[in-house]
């Protein structure tokens, strides 16, 4: 079974994402679980969906506490709260972040990857400057990651779940797919 | 055909197949997605019901005992305090024999306020002539909830069909959503063995002297144990067109087990995993699940628990001054076979506190390095607390 969890702040699309790819998994053969956290349901406080893949049906009825992967939404979470908690060793950490960001060193002995989400939804008129949207955006970028589930998978999971703007949140999950930016995987290659 | 829909969809799902008549129903979390649902397929025409906005959960059910009495299928959500507010009228929909079905999901009662899972919402009304049905996941919650549409107009009774918050009201999951064709072959339309007619006109709900009233709880008690019969046959019914079968109470690998645990709702899921990995490591311990807590299964529950040497009861639930709802029943079940397995009664996951598997095999351990129960009680994961007036 491979456990992930997503962080983001209410109003972020942190539930919608989990949920898309949980579709979007589920349309090419594997058994699916999603549900988020729910807390007091603020915009702007911090959010956590969880989903579960497994070839079999799933019986955990619980929350995940060591999941595989993480996805960061909004990188001012990473100051309040521990991101890397119960992360299993080997497992990816995606962050939303600029290019210039730097706050990556803090997860040494992680795997860390990051996408600017923020500036691909923009040019995808998803969302606005104080307040883009980008969770397909992140979901495109962590299927890439994963090497799965396909894009058209994805595709075929936002139209399913997005009736407004659905074309350009499929554009935008296809360019993050190809804009993700993995330092280790890129200096293996390098090297 | 399957999809991945969450827990509230599957009951929304269900009533629109069941071809309701009216709906009618007062916004509370996390019950609240079941009619938005419901709201939207009556606007969109893809179910042809009335949809009655109301002031109050109170009114929500008095709205449908209007509709019910007059021969149509009705359906009502609600959770926590939602449920509290309606108890006088839970009374009178099975005294007038009314086969409404609602969906409750299990949220605690406050204060202190909280929105998340526990059943003593739903238990606390055992007494009130309300079938209840404690649904798993999904699958089982559709798949119940048109079934209860069924077995309440069949012994004229209402039926409550009950669901975890957010472990289940809030899960996606896939689902198979059968085809409308295929549920009108399972559930006929409803045909009312009484009703408002102005052509015949009759009172209803007055004056019964201490002549008859007794006559009258002992038909609904009656009812009661028509319902216990019927279910099986209901679920041969629905087997035989979706090839899915729920059961009243599921034993797992019991026929040897010295040790039973008890559940009931989503902590049967978990519990399930937890007794695969223990058999596998060579323990010898078994899993009953209840479905069903009204009518109370005592015979069939009898024959798997009786033969045990120890149960241990898991209640999400709590009676203040006695103990955990589902070790009261399980006690008093046993309680006449001679020779029958001390039971103990954990208390775990009030509030939506997690019951994770490492919970359930604390328990499991601690049932089996017990004789038999210190208190009638035992609440696992508790914290330390000061509490100044109780110590006082």
């Amino acid at each position: 079974m491979t456990e992930i969890r997503f962080h983001g702040r209410g109003g972020q699309g942190t539930v919608i994402a989990a949920i898309i790819l949980a579709k979007a998994f589920f349309r090419v053969g594997h058994q699916v679980q999603t549900f988020p956290v729910f807390g007091v349901e603020r915009r702007g406080a911090p959010v956590e969906a969880y989903l579960r893949l497994d070839n079999k049906k799933i019986l955990a009825r619980t929350n995940v506490y060591t999941p595989d992967h993480v996805v960061v939404q909004d990188r001012t979470l990473l100051q309040s709260i521990d991101v890397t908690k119960g992360l299993k060793p080997g497992g990816w950490i995606l962050i939303n972040a600029p290019e210039s960001f730097t706050g990556m060193d803090a997860f040494a002995g992680f795997s860390v990857a990051s996408v600017d989400a923020n500036r691909i939804a923009l040019n995808h008129k998803l969302g606005s400057r104080t307040h883009p949207i980008v969770n397909t955006t992140m979901i495109g970028a962590f299927a890439s990651l994963l090497g799965m589930p396909p894009l058209d998978a994805i595709a075929q999971a936002i139209e399913e779940e997005i009736p407004i703007s659905t074309e350009l949140n499929i554009r935008a999950a296809e360019e993050a797919f190809r804009e993700i930016r993995r330092p280790e995987l890129t200096e293996r290659s390098n090297g | 055909m399957k999809k991945v829909i969450e827990g509230s969809q599957a009951v929304a799902e269900a009533v629109r197949l069941a071809r309701v008549n009216i709906i009618s129903a007062y916004p509370i979390t996390p019950q609240t997605h079941i009619v938005e649902r419901l709201s939207d397929f009556c606007s969109d025409g893809s179910l042809d019901a009335r949809f009655l906005k109301v002031e109050s959960e109170h009114s929500a059910l008095a709205a449908l005992i209007g509709a019910a009495s007059s021969g149509v299928r009705t359906f009502t959500a609600t959770s926590s305090q939602g449920l509290a507010l309606m108890h006088e009228l839970l009374h009178w929909t099975s005294g007038a024999r009314l086969p409404i079905v609602m969906a409750e999901v299990n949220r605690a009662l406050g204060p202190g306020w909280n929105i998340w899972t526990d059943q003593t919402d739903s238990l606390a009304q055992r007494d009130t002539g309300w079938i209840q049905l404690y649904c798993e996941d999904g699958q089982e919650t559709l798949d119940t909830t048109i079934q209860a549409f069924l077995l309440a107009e069949m012994v004229n009774l209402p039926v409550m069909v009950v669901l975890d918050a957010f472990f289940l009201s809030h899960t996606y999951e896939p689902v198979d959503i059968p085809e409308q064709e295929a549920v009108d072959r399972f559930l006929p339309p409803f045909t009312p063995r009484f009703q408002l007619d102005t052509n015949n006109p009759c009172a209803f709900g007055s004056l019964v002297t201490p002549d008859s009233y007794m006559e009258m709880r002992h038909s609904i008690a009656e009812g009661m144990e028509a319902a216990l019969d019927l279910l099986p046959e209901i679920e041969d019914r629905f087997a035989g067109i979706f090839d899915r079968r729920w059961a009243a109470i599921e034993p797992v690998e019991c026929d040897d087990a010295e040790i039973i645990l008890v559940t009931s709702g989503t902590v049967t899921s978990t519990c399930r995993e937890l007794i695969s990995d223990l058999r596998k490591r060579g323990e010898k311990v078994g899993l009953l699940k209840i479905k069903l807590f009204r009518p109370f299964p005592v015979e069939a529950i009898r024959r798997i628990l009786a033969p045990a040497k120890k149960v241990a009861v898991i209640d999400r639930n709590f009676s203040f001054g006695a103990s955990g709802i589902f070790a009261q029943e399980i006690r008093a079940a046993l309680c006449n076979c001679p020779g029958h397995p001390p039971v103990f009664g954990f208390i775990a996951g009030l509030g939506g506190r997690d019951v994770t598997k490492d919970v359930l095999e604390g328990i499991y351990r601690q049932t089996d390095q017990s004789d038999r129960p210190e208190r009638e009680d035992i609440w696992i994961g508790l914290k330390e607390v000061h509490d100044a007036a109780e110590r006082s």
